[in-house]
């Protein structure tokens, strides 16, 4: 390893992107911030970004701030997150893959065996891992950035308070909260869409209830969601359980919260448990 | 990698930058002579065709999104058309007006982020952007404004500018008002002339002197330049239907990649993309783009695949001459969608994402529950042939020692502008010289 002392004491923190298995959406947005992308090049050391070509040392070197994008589905995955939380003073996942698993972790509810035949002729030649994890799931992680894909506003704000050691201005409440603040009129009551804002996380600013559509959860769970709250209510605006469902397992399925719905003794219809 | 040139050797590139994805190179040598090149694609599986079955058909076009965070409205479009085949549905008029208006956006920050950030920093003798920006940060930054301009159509129509939200079978959850998409009008005056300024600067790059013998495919149209449906045809005489598509494309495995390679039935490798839909299409760009490839020197004939830079920009300043089209003759649709009810059956989609033709294919019961799933994207269709590229440029380089050899073969990859998490992605260079 290079030697961290002389490294760390440079003025500009270094900070690295790194990636499991993902979209790559969650590290565009960081090239996504056209008006900022220079200025943040200048206040920190893009150290190692594979996809903006910044080679670096190769990814061998020590970080003041990883940022994580993908959730960990392969033998492989498993040694290089340790290594990754090792070169790493703070380690921030971004997006939904690395927070929750992603939507590839719906072969979590299956025999992975069954999905690769599915896809591949010749799954021997495959190798992954029974299930599809969050990076929180194998290493300590500092902070979580929700999102699928994350918000650009608030990728500056987490890059801005680690390299500056203050804790980040993320609000934990939900995608309901953010419609208030925007002025929108409620789509399930004014409209009876059903809608999962009220168990969403905040941070896309209440995106799908400001085009007319009802929430479909893709930064999760927020804090203290009641998901079998929000169920009842879902079920009230028409849709039925399999739909639920459906709705719940999406790219948040192995998040905590999302991962045992339905519970296995339904809560009563109509009932707020 | 290893600093020599002998007679046999192995060179292994382990981490390709500057591309989306991941993936590595190997090239073996024996006794002077190359024996392999294979691009290994070690994005892990994400097996979205497994776990598309038993997902109701309103959700396509939100779920394939993520297989791309560089492209998801290719995969949204490709997605509702094929759902909408399957329910017997054409949306046609203003609703697929604003589709094209969503689209252009797509290719105008996917072009641009490939042409500025990923590809001429090759031609320029940098490693990345960011080192290009302290040198010529106007020009960095005239390209990030340009690239700016597509995600802000993404915005405005799509909500977001990746994995849109507003996307949905049938059409949209709301559509814009012209009030809404005025202010992307005057953006896009002056993006049309960063645009035709970009085609004329990287038309001056130097470009080795090379060419291939592959065989082009793209969509066509009688009277587009195509971005969504019409009919598969190439440079030598295929003309197919969406249905007709695994009748002449077959997808092999190959034990060195994750992504399914594809060849042309009887025919072998053949190329999709910017290229291919210029060789193709070119008399159907608009004014402008044509008028900036006949300065560029552009001829639909060219088979340098180090100028595909080039074909990029013109069709930067399409998307934009299009979009600005869209927006200027914009009346807003009477309802954002259309209604599609489902019906047990099979439908076919396709359209041109930035870096070629994505294929869908759904089998849907009565109720709509999709059955079966099928996609094939670009880049596995591309990826034998950037192989076969691959491996007539290093039969002519092997004098070059590993390090340059290795950086020249990351910029033959990235001529084809490879999206590999898309199927499924790159890039470690493995040399083997024995």
């Amino acid at each position: 390893m290079t030697p961290a002392s002389t490294e760390l004491a440079q003025e500009r923190p270094r900070v690295a992107v790194w990636k499991f298995s993902s979209c790559d959406g969650c590290q565009l947005t960081l090239l996504d911030c056209e008006d900022e992308l220079l200025t943040v090049a200048e206040r920190v050391e893009l150290a190692y970004f594979l996809e903006a070509g910044a080679v670096g040392d190769g990814g061998k070197g020590l970080y003041d701030l990883s940022l994580v994008e993908g959730s960990i589905t392969t033998p492989g995955d498993l040694d290089r997150i340790q290594d990754v939380r090792r070169r790493s003073t703070r380690l921030v996942t971004i997006g939904a893959c690395a927070s929750a698993g992603g939507i590839q972790a719906l072969r979590n509810f299956t025999e992975v065996e069954q999905f690769l035949g599915i896809v591949y002729a010749q799954p021997q030649f495959i190798s992954t891992l029974e299930e599809s994890t969050a990076i929180s799931d194998h290493v300590e992680v500092d902070f979580e950035l929700r999102g699928c894909p994350i918000d650009k506003n608030q990728l500056l704000e987490v890059i801005a308070a680690f390299t500056n050691g203050r804790p980040p201005a993320i609000p934990g409440h939900s995608v309901c909260v953010e419609c208030k603040l925007r002025g929108n009129v409620c789509v399930t009551v004014a409209q009876g869409v059903p809608c999962l804002g009220p168990v969403t996380h905040a941070g896309c600013g209440a995106l799908c209830p400001t085009y007319h559509r009802g929430c479909y959860g893709c930064f999760g769970p927020s804090e203290t969601a009641n998901v079998a709250g929000v169920a009842v209510e879902l079920r009230r605006h028409g849709m039925d359980e399999h739909e639920i469902e459906l709705a719940m397992h999406t790219f948040n399925t192995w998040s905590p919260e999302l991962r045992d719905y339905p519970p296995s003794a339904p809560t009563p219809t109509g009932e707020q448990p | 990698m290893t600093h020599r040139s002998p007679a046999s050797r192995t060179l292994k590139v382990d981490a390709l930058a500057r591309v989306e994805g991941e993936g590595a190179m190997y090239i073996e040598v024996r006794d002077g002579r190359l024996h392999d090149v294979q691009l290994r694609i070690y994005e892990p599986p994400r097996f979205f065709e497994a776990f598309l079955r038993g997902r109701r058909y309103t959700e396509p076009p939100d779920i394939t999104a993520r297989i791309c965070g560089i492209c998801p409205v290719a995969y949204q479009m490709s997605a509702c058309l094929a759902i909408e085949d399957a329910c017997g549905v054409t949306i046609d008029g203003p609703l697929h007006d604003l589709r094209r208006l969503l689209y252009c956006g797509e290719w105008i920050e996917s072009h641009t982020l490939h042409l500025y950030l990923l590809h001429a920093p090759d031609f320029l003798g940098y490693s990345n952007a960011i080192d290009l920006a302290a040198d010529h940060r106007d020009l960095v930054t005239a390209g990030l404004d340009l690239k700016k301009v597509g995600n802000e159509i993404l915005e405005v129509v799509g909500g977001r500018a990746i994995h849109p939200v507003n996307v949905k079978v049938g059409g949209f959850y709301r559509v814009p008002t012209r009030k809404d998409l005025a202010p992307l009008a005057e953006r896009l005056r002056g993006a049309l002339d960063t645009a035709m300024n970009t085609v004329a600067w990287v038309a001056g790059f130097d470009f080795p002197e090379v060419g291939h013998e592959l065989e082009l495919a793209a969509l066509c149209h009688p009277d587009e330049y195509t971005m969504m449906g019409g009919r598969f045809r190439s440079t030598r005489g295929l003309d197919i239907a969406a249905d007709e598509f695994t009748d002449h494309v077959i997808e092999n495995q190959v034990e060195h990649s994750t992504a399914l390679h594809a060849h042309l039935l009887e025919r072998g490798e053949y190329l999709v993309g910017p290229m291919a839909r210029f060789a193709l299409s070119h008399a159907l760009l608009g004014p402008e783009a044509l008028a900036a490839a006949s300065d560029a020197g552009l001829e639909p004939g060219e088979r340098n695949p180090f100028r595909s830079i080039i074909v990029r920009a013109v069709e930067i300043v399409q998307a934009c001459s299009e979009a600005l089209r869209i927006i200027e003759n914009y009346e807003r649709p009477d309802a954002p969608a259309v209604e599609v009810v489902p019906r047990a059956g099979v439908g076919f989609g396709w359209t041109e994402a930035p870096r070629g033709m994505l294929w869908h294919r759904y089998e849907l019961d009565a109720e709509g529950t999709i059955v079966d799933a099928l996609i094939v994207p670009p880049t596995s269709q591309n990826q034998p042939a950037i192989e076969h590229d691959l491996y007539h440029f290093v039969e002519g380089h092997l004098d070059l020692d590993d390090i340059e050899l290795g950086l020249r073969c990351e910029q033959t990859i990235r001529n084809y502008d490879p999206c590999i998490s898309c199927a499924t992605h790159f890039l470690d260079v493995t040399v083997s010289r024995t």
